[in-house]
């Protein structure tokens, strides 16, 4: 079961998930959470997964599907607060090396307003 | 208590029914002594090869059964995990970690169990696939 909460910090929409992302209900719910909130013009995402102990192969699917839409609308979907069973996850797939990752909200909001300055 | 030495799980190909893999799993390998961070791998590995099954090997079929076979002897622990599908040319599985494919959404299933067991042996005919993969038990590498 995965619970699913946005909510806006200075322009960027900061989406917190709770609960496993895995095949089915997982996926679906991260899926159709980044397609209405691009769908909204919202393309400023950073996904907090402090409360996330468990994603599989479908789970970084969809992570890496949702990276790419928005960079596609031309945003950007960072990362922040990684578990540690996540966190070697994404090392051993070195997805590490695609998301941009942080481990203190403020700095990672702040990121996106240095990204807008330039 | 004696540790069990064996167990079968039988599944019809419905997705939800990976959980259950998932949690058969997590009960053996708690019973043949792993530990937490293992049994976390041990399980995400059974999970990932029970979901190809299913999905791909049996295409989600009524009728076509998943079947995982665990067992434990003083060294290893075995786990078996068969499908009745087609089967597959498993020399032709995409690496996940090339360039090209990092953003693929699919294809790292076989990978990430690969990275979570010792060993990983792929059967795959006509009959359906087989996937056999081993772990050291602790204190046994």
């Amino acid at each position: 079961m995965v619970k699913i909460n946005c909510r806006r910090v200075d322009g960027v929409t900061v989406v917190d998930v709770v609960g496993r992302i895995t095949l089915g209900d997982g996926s679906t719910l991260l899926r159709d959470t980044i397609r209405g909130l691009i769908a909204a013009g919202d393309k400023q995402i950073l996904v907090n997964l402090g409360e996330v102990g468990y994603i599989d192969s479908s789970g970084l699917g969809e992570l890496v599907s949702a990276f790419t839409a928005v960079r596609a609308e031309g945003g950007d979907l960072k990362l922040l607060h990684l578990t540690r069973k996540v966190h070697d996850l994404l090392q051993i797939t070195k997805l590490y090396t695609v998301f941009d990752i942080h481990d203190d909200e403020a700095q990672a909001i702040s990121s996106y307003e240095v990204r807008h300055a330039h | 208590m004696l540790t069990p030495t064996h167990r079968a799980v039988v599944l019809e190909s419905r997705v939800e029914n990976v959980d259950r893999a998932e949690t058969a799993a997590e009960e053996f390998a708690a019973a043949a002594g792993f530990d937490e961070p293992e049994r976390h791998r041990i399980a995400m590995a059974v999970r990932e090869i029970t979901v190809n099954a299913i999905t791909h090997g049996n295409r989600c079929e009524a009728g076509k059964k998943v079947t995982i076979d665990f067992s434990v002897s003083p060294q290893e622990l075995v786990i078996q995990i068969r499908d009745q599908g087609e089967g597959f040319d498993a020399s032709g599985l995409p690496d996940p970690l090339a360039p090209d494919n990092l953003l693929r959404q699919s294809g790292r299933g076989i990978f990430l169990a690969r990275a979570f067991m010792d060993d990983v042996q792929l059967l795959s005919n006509a009959n359906g696939t087989e996937v056999r993969m081993s772990k050291h038990r602790p204190g046994n590498v």
